[in-house]
This record gives structure tokens, sequence and C-alpha cells, in this order.
């Protein structure tokens, strides 16, 4: 799916300015409501003759800034609340009118969902892939619509991507090391960048044998297993963008397993999950990776059998 | 997770009149699950042992007995049933005036060899504050109340402050205002009158020399006028507030000499500024004269000293009234179970060091500011280097620590960029063959680590640790890898000394 990302935001101005118009001619000593749409509205009910938008439409909703208002009002402690609100992004503090969201926790939600909905439907940049100078395969899936309904396609790459995986890569590596967008393209758009060439560099540092690495479209954890059948690599790396929630959608994992086989428990797999900028940083997860490799490789083995 | 480890920790003070020992057991575990990345901290710390309160050996005013020290603290081992080996970590702190050189090293020499890696260090009066506080529950209670708590510990010699507001420690301070700043003997003569307590009483015009018949009336202008300088150091110094709250007359000597100025006069050397803006909601008393202030103790010479009185005058002085009056959980015993328990941190949980280094004992920090580190992140060495060469030239280290804040989520080319110029710099400022010690604040150490690993010629060992705070002119100690090699225990210190 291609967005231009340019036309949408020249509508989106667009439209802001002509209802900042509307909004200066229709009210002309209300103004434009003030600050966040937090105006206090007695007892969080509806109060009749109020401004239609109680938010501020030249601020972005989404951002950490505007998050991190209360909306509640009234509220006994107002120190104590916007404490709480530091400690999650959990949507408290936000109040309510009447039995229901208010507006702007309304709007902030389905912004972050649309957002949510772009991480899973929209494609990896081809500048990321290009960038990493990796080749692209694909699985059975022959579009986003068969890769969210048919799990088991996206865990076996189709014929064509076989071939081409058996004639472009190093055969038997020490680690065969792959990307895949998964549920979400914009967690690989993120964070690949930073996390690949800090692990390729540390592997090649420690002396370990690093397999041709390449880009899986379509693909889910469990095709890292046919690609190690495939490649006969001792370790498989996956790189999988993480289903989005409404929290971040920049969240990816690498699931590592040593002698993958296809049907094999996932108990063998070691996850190393929530890499993104709020989470663990894209170049420690990396360095942390190439210990973990050293490790996988040493001990001959991954998942719980490592634990023990 | 099952595999959780427990480190013994043992904490002494050495005060100005008093020393304590206390062991305490802190907990290790990682908190995060099997399959993420792992998360280490400290999850109990428990107090397992108190000593009795000793007064402190000495063989002159001011010089410790350190044989006699010695035997205390060997004593206090066996009857804790631990040998001093049993000690993972810990730290001696030379506390209030006792905090000398020939101290230190007197105590160094004594207590070195007597347990293996245990940390000797002495702490300076900003961080004998911090302990205190910690050590009185007083950091807790604001953490747990998500307030500013002030907490005052009140020895022998010195009086330490610290405001905690949620937690964070907001300011910290020193004033030479204790119970014995003047000491009467059995027959009610005074023996000792510190400098600070001439000070005192000049400002109270009272007269209090050594010799002197000890009266009650004279000394407790004396604690009062210590209680108002007490006041004004915490922002009380409104004469119009304090007369709209009390209704009474200035006392004596108490405004016209004006407390500030003199709280600056008694101001301990090498302690900060204490500045507190923004109020106070609690204050919490600790220290040996805390009991005094608690409870009423009918027989004001017990203790041969003014204690008795200063903990008389504080209690009805507006510092009672001003702020809410929070009960310690410790309160002679505030600094050694703040030694004991809260010196000692762990290093974050991804790190890279070379093995077989540590211990590491008395490191000092060099820190780079926002713009100096910028400049590393961009390549540049050139003001660095000169920065390092600047703050080696101040306290003749051979080994230090290069400390920075470090980037949130960096890009691995600026990453490369930074570990290329530390490798430049390092090789410009330090002798062969010591090694490169890094302590950042945000989560990169290993990447950083492994960086500087494979710059070419790299021959140093290299230690590079994250999630500890240090700044410039503190010192490091780090321990010996602890949970299969996942932290380091690290002990960060305030050393000042004349």
């Amino acid at each position: 799916m291609k967005i231009d990302e340019a036309l949408i935001e020249r509508i989106v101005r667009q439209v802001v300015t002509e209802i900042m118009a509307q909004e200066t001619a229709g009210q002309p000593d209300a103004g434009l409501s003030e600050g966040a749409g937090g105006n206090a509205v007695g007892g969080g009910g509806y109060v009749r003759g109020e401004s239609a938008h109680d938010v501020d439409i030249t601020e972005d909703i989404t951002s950490p800034e505007v998050k991190s208002r209360p909306l509640l009002d009234h509220p006994q402690d107002p120190q104590a609340l916007e404490r709480m609100m530091r400690l999650t992004t959990a949507r408290i503090g936000v109040g309510c009118a009447g039995p229901r969201l208010k507006t702007q926790t309304l709007l902030t939600l389905r912004a972050d969902h649309a957002r949510a909905r772009d991480a899973v439907m929209l494609d990896v940049q081809e500048e990321v892939i290009d960038a990493l100078k990796l080749f692209t395969v694909q699985t059975r899936c022959r579009d986003k619509n068969e890769f969210l309904t048919r799990p088991d396609l996206g865990r076996r790459l189709n014929d064509e991507g076989v071939k081409r995986v058996q004639s472009e890569c190093v055969m038997n590596p020490d680690v065969q090391i792959c990307v895949a967008d998964g549920l979400s393209s914009t967690a690989v758009n993120a964070n690949i960048l930073n996390i690949m060439p800090v692990l390729m560099d540390g592997l090649q540092a420690a002396g370990v044998k690093v397999g041709t690495p390449f880009f899986i479209k379509y693909g889910r954890v469990a095709v890292e297993d046919q690609i190690a059948e495939l490649l006969g690599a001792k370790v498989i790396c996956i790189f999988v963008g993480e289903r989005p929630g409404l929290g971040t959608a920049e969240s990816m994992s690498a699931y590592l397993a040593y002698n993958a086989r296809m049907g094999m428990p996932e108990a063998r797999r070691t996850v190393v999950s929530n890499i993104h900028k709020d989470g663990i940083s894209a170049v420690e997860a990396g360095a942390y990776m190439t210990d973990l490799i050293g490790k996988i490789l040493d001990r001959k083995a991954s998942g719980v059998e490592l634990q023990n | 997770m099952g595999d959780a480890s427990t480190i013994l920790s043992v904490g002494i003070d050495v005060g100005t009149s008093t020393t304590q020992v206390v062991f305490s057991r802190l907990t290790m575990d990682n908190s995060a699950g099997y399959f993420s990345v792992p998360n280490v901290s400290i999850v109990d710390k428990k107090v397992v042992y108190k000593s009795a309160v000793y007064l402190t050996p000495l063989k002159t005013d001011v010089l410790i007995d350190a044989d006699g020290l010695r035997r205390i603290v060997a004593g206090e081992f066996r009857k804790a049933g631990y040998a001093p080996g049993d000690t993972d970590s810990g730290a001696v702190i030379i506390t209030g005036e006792s905090a000398r050189k020939e101290n230190a090293d007197a105590v160094l020499q004594s207590l070195s060899g007597f347990a293996g890696d245990f940390v000797v260090s002495a702490a300076g009066p900003d961080m004998e504050s911090l302990i205190a506080g910690k050590g009185s529950g007083a950091w807790q209670y604001s953490m747990d109340h998500h307030c500013r708590v002030v907490n005052l510990d009140i020895g022998g010699g010195t009086a330490n402050v610290v405001l905690f507001d949620d937690g964070e420690t907001i300011a910290r301070g020193c004033l030479d205002i204790g119970g014995r700043l003047i000491c009467v003997d059995r027959n009610g003569r005074i023996t000792r009158v510190s400098p600070a307590a001439v000070v005192m009483a000049a400002a109270a015009g009272v007269a209090a020399a050594e010799g002197d018949r000890a009266d009650e009336r004279t000394l407790t202008a004396v604690t009062e006028q210590m209680a108002a300088v007490l006041e004004c150091y915490l922002g009380l110094d409104d004469i119009s507030a304090d007369a709209e709250i009390s209704g009474s007359r200035p006392g004596p000597g108490r405004h016209d000499g004006n407390g500030c100025e003199l709280a600056a006069r008694v101001k301990t050397p090498g302690s900060s500024e204490f500045s507190c803006t923004g109020g106070i909601d609690a204050i919490c008393f600790s220290g040996g004269v805390a009991d005094m202030i608690y409870h009423e103790e009918m027989d004001i010479w017990k203790y041969g000293d003014i204690g008795v009185l200063l903990g008389r005058a504080i209690r009805s002085s507006r510092l009672c009234t001003a702020f809410t009056v929070i009960h310690p959980g410790e309160t002679i015993r505030a600094t050694v179970v703040g030694a004991g328990t809260y010196t000692t941190t762990i290093s974050g949980s991804t790190i890279s060091y070379s093995e077989d280094i540590f211990p590491l004992k008395n490191i000092p920090v060099i820190k780079l500011d926002e713009q100096l580190q910028e400049e590393c992140f961009e390549g540049r060495t050139d003001h660095i280097i000169g920065r390092i060469r600047w703050a080696l030239g101040q306290n003749d280290a051979e080994r230090f620590i290069l400390a920075m804040k470090g980037r949130i989520n960096p890009g691995y080319e600026e990453m490369k960029r930074a570990a290329a110029a530390i490798g430049q710099v390092m090789d410009a400022v330090l002798p062969a063959g010591e090694p490169l010690l890094l302590v950042i604040e945000s989560d990169i150490a290993k990447a950083m680590g492994q960086l500087l690993r494979r710059q070419p010629g790299m021959n140093r060992q290299v230690v590079a640790i994250d999630s500890i705070r240090v700044e410039d002119g503190e010192y490091v100690d780090m321990g010996k890898p602890m949970m299969n090699g996942m932290v380091i225990p690290v002990v960060v210190k305030t050393l000042i000394f004349g």
C-alpha cells in the first residue's frame, strides 16, 4: 500500500485552516479555544453553549506533551494526578463527559488506533531495506489481507523465495539473520538501521560466521525455522515488528533459535523483546544480542534449554 | 525468578561522638522475564544486626584511636556471627568533626586487611546528609507520601540537612551545630567550647568559656540561638511571619544578628549551600539529639554536653510548628543504617567489562558536561582532552572514570563516532596499560563498551557500565560482578578532606 504523505498533509492543513477561519468568524469574541481542550466544564458534564471544539486542533493530540496533560476537571490533588500519569501510558486522568469519554480522549484513541493500523497495513520503507543492502523474498501470502488472515502462509517462503535464498545466501553459517515486516512495519523502520550494523559488526569481531542477511515480506516468526533448514544455519535470528498496541507501534523483537526445525516447540526460541526508544534502545539491544548469540553457540541451546 | 543473590553489607559510622556498626543484607533479583533483556535491581534491604552505640575511641580531642576502633569493629563482627571475609560490600564513613585526613588514613590502615574487599571510605558532609536522610526513613517517606521532606541529622558536631522531594534530592547542606559543641564535666564546669559555639554564644549575647560554671539559662540561650539558625536555614527567617505565628517578641539576639548570616558563619567546610525553594511539607529529625527532641529528658547534664538543651530548644522552636513533624525509623543510627544499606547500588544489566579488573577503588570521576558530550558524539576530541588534562592536573590521579549522561536511543553512526573519540582521548591522556573506565547514565554502555574494545590499536582493559549517575569530582568503587556477571555493585562517594 502506497500513501502520498505530502498530499495527506496538504489536505489536513487546508481543512484545519478552513475550520480555524470559520471559528474566528463565527465567534468573534470567544476566539480560538484556549489551551489544550482541558478547559474546565463544570463537573465533567455537558454544558449547553459550550464550544463545539474543546480540542486545540493545531496541536498533535497523540504527542507525549498533550497526552501528559490531565483532562480531569477539578482534581483533588493536581500534582499527584500528574505524578500518577507520568508512571503509566494508560489513559488515566482523562475525566469524562457524562458517562462517556471527552471529545479529546476519543479523538486521541482514534488517532492512536489509526497509527496502529498504519503500522500493520503499510510496507517497510524500501530505502530502509536498500540501505542495509538486503534482497527481498516473499512468503506464500500474496497480499496484506492474506497475510493477516492466513498465519500459516506467513510461516513459509513461496517457491521463488526458496530458490532465491538457496542461490544467494552463504550456506551453513553460524548465524543467519533475517528481517520480516511482521505486524508492524513502523517498528522495523524505526529500529532496524541501528540494530543490524551493531549486530553484524559485533558478530564479525567475535569471529562468528554470519550468513547473507535478507528481508522477508509478509513474514511471521516461524518462517525462520524453514530458513534455518534451507541454509543449515546453526543459529537463526529474525527481527520482527510486534503487533502494535495503542501505546507504541515501534516495538520490535528478535527471535533466536539454535538448530531450528520446522514444527519444533516454541519453547526453543529465545526472545529479545521491547526494542524501541522507550524500551531497550536498538544499539544496546544489538550489543546484548552479540553476547547472547555467542552464548547460544557456546551452549548449543536456545529458549528454555538455554536457561537451565 | 528464583536466582536472586544477596550481598552482606556492613556499615561503620565513626562520628564525632559515637561509633556504630550495622550489617544489612541486600537482595538483588532479575525482574525481567526469562525472555526479555535482563533488568537486575536491588529488591530488598534488611538490617540484620545493629551494634551498641559506642563512644568513638579518641587519642586526643580530634584524633581517632585506630586500635580501639579496630577492637570495637572486630568485637561486633564476632557478636554478629560473621567472619571478616563474609561481607561483600560496605562502607566505613567518618563523619562530623572526625572527618580529617589523618583520621581517614588511620582508620583505613586499621580496618583494611581486616575485611577483604571491604570498602573503606569517608563521607563528606553532603554525602553524610544524604546517607542520614536515607537511613532515617525520610527519603522513603517523601516517596510514600509524594511530598517534600527535610531530614535534620543532628549529632555531636554537625547538623546535616537534606531535602527530598518525592525521592529526589533537592538540596543538601551541613552546619557546625551539634550537642557536643559545649561539653560539661561532672562538677558542672564547661570543659570544651568549640569555635562554632563561641559564634553562637556571642550572637546570643552570653558568655560561655572553658572553666565557666555550666549555667542552664546561659547555655539555653546558646541552644536557642542554634535552633534559630536552623529555622533561618530552612527558610523560616521572616520576622513578621514569626510574630504572626507565635505572637511573641523576638528572643534575645534572635533576629538582630540575622540568623542566615550566622548560618553562613557556621557552615561546615566542604558542604554545599543549602538552597531550598518551594516549601517544605514535613520535617524529620535523626542523630543523637533527635531522641531529645522527640522525648523529654529530665536530666539535662546526662550526656555531659548541651545535647539535651539543644533538643529542648528545637522542640519548642518553629521547626516543630511550621512543618509536619514525622517520626523516623532510626534516630541515632540513621547514618550508620544509611551507610550500610544505601551506599551500594548496582549498575545496569547490559554492560561491558574486562574480567579480573575488579575490585576498583577510589577512582575519581571526570564528567563531560552537555557541551563536551555533544562534541564527543560528533567525534571532536580537543576540548575533551583539554578538560581531562586539567582535571588530572588538579588531583594527580593516573586512573579516572570518564562519565557522561549519554544519549537516549542513539544511532549506530553517532555511537561509532563517540567510541572513536573516546579511544583517541584516552590514548592522549592515559598512560599505556591503564584501563579505560566509562560510566554512562543512559542505557548504552554495552554497545559503547563493545565498540571501544574494537577500536584499532585498543590494548586496554575496558569497563563500560550504565544506569549510574555520578558527578564530577566524586569517587567510585566497583566490586566484583554479581548475578552471573550481569551487574557490578557500585559505591559512589564524595571524598572531601582538607
